[in-house]
């Protein structure tokens, strides 16, 4: 099976529903991705599909039908996303285990909507719990995002 | 203040005795001690000052004894120890430490004495230090509580400080110059003719000066980090996937592994049958543990497969096994026989209650879920006669003893490596999963093994926060509280939780009744009793404890008795107030709220003050009610704490409680059939979402008394301002959580 993570092709060999998070962890290593509830009720396992937000937890491998971005692929410390230099401006995190998820729902988000309203981040992010309450940072972050993508 | 200086000298001896003892801090004298356990796994070349410092050729290291789960300590612990050291913050590097004696909490033991946090009388004085030598007895590094800036404010700025002393000394002894005429800059000794040197070049010659018992620390009017804003530590890889998280760390070879334990937490295994998971794919080894099974995998979505797919016959816990009959044994403990501590009777209670008319309420709430972002999980691996294990844990020092004795070897040769936490909530208080990863390291031995729970499993499998029944009976008399009588029935969390790391519970769980007889209400007859619920399902801490239930039930019935006589709720409580800068909170936030103000039809307010672990804190929570349900528009906090360290960071404490008592408020709810619970995810768990969150306006207030941490303080009265609020907005009192059994959400 052929898979593109990051702009890199990767050839993997593991039953067809293994689960897209599973392979992103423990096939590839790249842990950025997180496991949360494993029935896409929590949203920590967000990834971009061609662009668009899923749930890699509930997407067996083998329905993967475009190029995958994790959170590894948007930014790096060193060349921070749009949306991460806001996360960073607005001290968003707080245990940070949710944010790899609530970045990836964010970035499709602005990707699509590069001005959204406070309902639009609503229904883009409610998808993606926080257990730590960082909900009023992360919405202002999303805003300030949009502000430095129309501003690029 | 005379207190606090004292507290840090003899803090810090201990912290660096045998390094004070051992005449020289040399490096090699150094590494023959134990004390200092930085020592443990130093590096070549490397020299550490103080348990806290550490110099080597990548700059400088500041240790934190304390567990990062997302109250933002790494940060404000670097803060202290870089603002005394004189550090530039973008040098700075920040590591979890070992654990060790010399990183034992001592604020929060002595939290747990039966006395209140404004009780400095001579007798909860003694009482408090006999706790803090309980502490060193028993070294406990703790991370809970909201004790860690009260208990780290002065050790971590002294251990900069002392080592800036020696930095300076060192530097004067090459230089042929007195100590005073030199200036510390950013890293660097400077001389007065400009010559720099290095805080790496000189900490070989550091290590061989005494360090002093109590060097002066900077006013305040000096301080350049703490007081500030600070860029987290941990900010740029939290954001970015890079921060390793227990979940993520890999090990060369490693194997992957799930738990699938009798959802009857504690109860045995029959018998089980894993024939069909042994011939899946991946999986390499199954194994039998004290009330489970284990599978190893190549994959931890295989481990979870099998799994799922061995048959188990589980034998019934000797505990109530149905949410009714848990109940039930609450309420029937609610007796003289089961009475665990009377920490308050003020005046004559019951001769008050005879002499008015008597407002009577029973209140209730359920068992709770800690519910953390990441499920539980530990790496363990026993290799060459040591077991090293890397997890989130905020009792490293519990994790390492039981991981010890489950695999036949002695604490020193087990290292526990501290990692990130995505969420502790307390739940990281107790170390089960810890001591399954090194079951499975004996089993699988010289191989890493990363045991990771399904979410189904951490839901079953947690130690919850007990249910609690309170009955409270109240008088008024010229428009004020003449007499509150409460009782208070729960589980004690610190007879099972100490239980299971093999402490003895010491004398009365005030935890069972925190918050309800320890509030600065000057009520003439005040009485508060503690009813112990013999042992049941294993139960533990979370956030807040006993305060997240004891403000609920408080707050709520003088809401109640204030709605009686027809009186402000907010004044009621002002006038009440006994502690002025408990008063300044109600005040700021009647300010903020624009308290009294009338509101549009549909719309209500409601108010909670609560003294929790020291900090006074008032919110006024302002909703809409509708036809699809109520919607929480804002909720508005003042909170005082003492000095603000981190202003930013204490707002993201206080937002983050308020969501999190809200939650629980809203929805929180664990039952049980059969000994199990019946939640097993976040959609028969849920807690609040992006679109149901206020917009929380919070006012920091510092006072100047002893500094306190908020990371549990949003919490409490989160529940019972809002419930407030529905009665202010509809009339109708809930006396229940959920209170979604009562009302509708939006």
């Amino acid at each position: 099976m052929k898979l593109t993570v990051n702009g890199k092709s990767h050839e993997i060999d593991v039953e067809p529903e293994m689960p897209l998070l599973w392979v992103l962890r423990d096939e590839l290593n790249l842990p950025g991705t997180k496991f949360g509830c494993g029935m896409a009720q929590c949203g920590a396992c967000t990834v971009h599909m061609d662009g668009t937000a899923v749930r890699s937890c509930v997407m067996p491998v083998d329905s993967v039908s475009g190029a995958v971005t994790t959170v590894e692929g948007l930014g790096a410390p060193a060349a921070l996303h749009a949306v991460q230099a806001a996360w960073v401006e607005r001290q968003v995190a707080q245990c940070g285990y949710c944010q790899s998820g609530q970045i990836m729902s964010a970035a499709a988000l602005l990707q699509k909507n590069p001005a959204p309203t406070d309902a639009d981040i609503d229904e883009a992010m409610s998808g993606n719990l926080c257990r730590c309450g960082a909900y009023p940072r992360i919405r202002a972050a999303i805003h300030d995002a949009a502000k430095r993508i129309r501003a690029a | 203040m005379g207190k606090l200086a004292d507290i840090a000298r003899r803090t810090f001896l201990i912290g660096s005795a045998a390094v004070v003892g051992g005449v020289a801090f040399g490096v090699y004298k150094v590494r023959q001690t134990a004390a200092n356990p930085l020592l443990d796994d130093r590096r070549q070349g490397a020299t550490a000052l103080t348990p806290y410092v550490r110099i080597d050729g990548r700059g400088v290291t500041l240790i934190t004894p304390r567990a990062e789960m997302g109250q933002g300590i790494h940060t404000t612990l670097a803060a202290l120890v870089a603002e005394e050291l004189d550090v530039a913050w973008d040098s700075i590097r920040v590591e979890h430490g070992p654990p060790a004696a010399a990183y034992y909490n001592r604020a929060l033991v002595e939290h747990n004495v039966p006395v209140s946090d404004l009780d400095h009388s001579l007798g909860a004085e003694a009482m408090r230090g006999a706790m803090g030598v309980m502490a060193r007895l028993l070294p406990m590094q703790i991370t809970g509580g909201s004790s860690n800036v009260a208990d780290l404010f002065d050790r971590m700025r002294v251990a900069g400080a002392a080592a800036r002393f020696a930095l300076v000394a060192a530097a004067a002894q090459k230089l042929g110059l007195p100590a005073a005429q030199l200036k510390t800059d950013n890293g660097s000794v400077l001389a007065p003719d400009g010559r720099r040197l290095t805080y790496l070049e000189l900490a070989p010659a550091a290590a061989g000066i005494d360090l002093p018992a109590s060097p002066p620390l900077k006013p305040r009017e000096q301080w350049r980090y703490l007081g500030k804003s600070m860029p987290r530590v941990d900010m740029v890889a939290k954001c970015t996937g890079t921060a390793t998280f227990g979940i993520d760390v890999r090990l060369p070879d490693m194997v992957f592994a799930t738990v699938r334990m009798n959802p009857a937490k504690g109860a045995a295994l029959v018998k089980f049958d894993a024939t069909a998971a042994k011939a899946m794919r991946g999986v390499l080894k199954i194994i039998e543990l004290p009330g489970g099974v284990a599978v190893m995998a190549d994959n931890t979505w295989r481990a979870f497969q099998a799994a799922q797919a061995v048959k188990c016959d589980w034998a019934e816990p000797a505990y109530p096994t149905s949410t009714a009959a848990m109940v039930e044994a609450i309420v029937a403990s609610m007796a003289e026989k089961d009475r665990d501590s009377r920490l308050r009777d003020d005046g004559n209670v019951d001769k008050a209650l005879a002499g008015g008319t008597v407002l009577e309420a029973e209140y209730r709430v359920p068992f709770l879920a800690h519910a953390t972002m990441e499920p539980m999980n530990a790496v363990a691996w026993l290799h060459d006669g040591k077991l090293d294990i890397w997890a989130g844990v905020q009792n490293p020092t519990a994790a390492r003893d039981l991981a010890a004795k489950v695999a036949g070897l002695d604490a020193n040769q087990v290292h526990v490596h501290v990692v990130l936490m995505g969420g502790g909530f307390g739940r990281r208080l107790e170390p089960d999963y810890v001591v399954q990863a090194a079951q499975l390291a004996v089993a699988m031995a010289g191989k890493p093994v990363k045991l990771t729970w399904r979410r189904e499993e951490d839901m079953a499998q947690d130690f919850y926060r007990p249910a609690a029944v309170a009955r409270l009976r109240g008088t008024t008399a010229a428009r004020q509280v003449q007499a509150l009588d409460v009782r208070v029935a729960s589980p004690s969390v610190a007879e099972s939780n100490l239980g299971r790391i093999g402490l003895p519970a010491l004398g009365p769980d005030r935890l069972i009744i925190e918050g309800a007889y320890d509030q600065p209400y000057g009520i003439a007859n005040h009485r508060a009793t503690a009813y112990r619920t013999p042992a049941g399902r294993p139960v533990t801490y979370t956030r807040s404890v006993g305060n997240s239930y004891n403000a609920f039930f408080i707050e709520s019935f003088v809401d109640e008795l204030a709605a009686q006589d027809g009186v402000d709720p907010l004044n009621m409580r002002l006038a009440l107030l006994t502690h002025e800068p408990s008063r300044k909170v109600l005040s700021a936030v009647a300010a903020m709220s624009g308290w009294g103000q009338p509101l549009a039809a549909g719309r209500g307010r409601g108010v909670a003050f609560h003294l929790c672990r020291g900090v006074p804190v008032a919110q006024v929570v302002e909703i809409t009610t509708s036809k699809e349900g109520v919607k929480i528009d804002k909720v508005f906090v003042a909170v005082d704490v003492g000095t603000a360290l981190d202003p930013r960071n204490l707002e993201a404490q206080v937002q983050s409680g308020v969501i999190f008592g809200l939650s629980a408020a809203l929805y929180g709810e664990i039952t049980f059939a059969k000994g199990a619970a019946e939640q097993s995810n976040f959609h028969d768990y849920p807690v609040l979402r992006m679109q149901q969150a206020p917009r929380i306006v919070v006012k920091v207030l510092e006072s100047g008394g002893p500094i306190r941490g908020v990371g549990e303080t949003g919490v409490p009265p989160a529940a019972p301002a809002l419930a407030n609020a529905i009665f202010n907005a509809t009339g109708k009192r809930i006396r229940e959580l959920p209170l979604r059994r009562h009302i509708d959400f939006v």
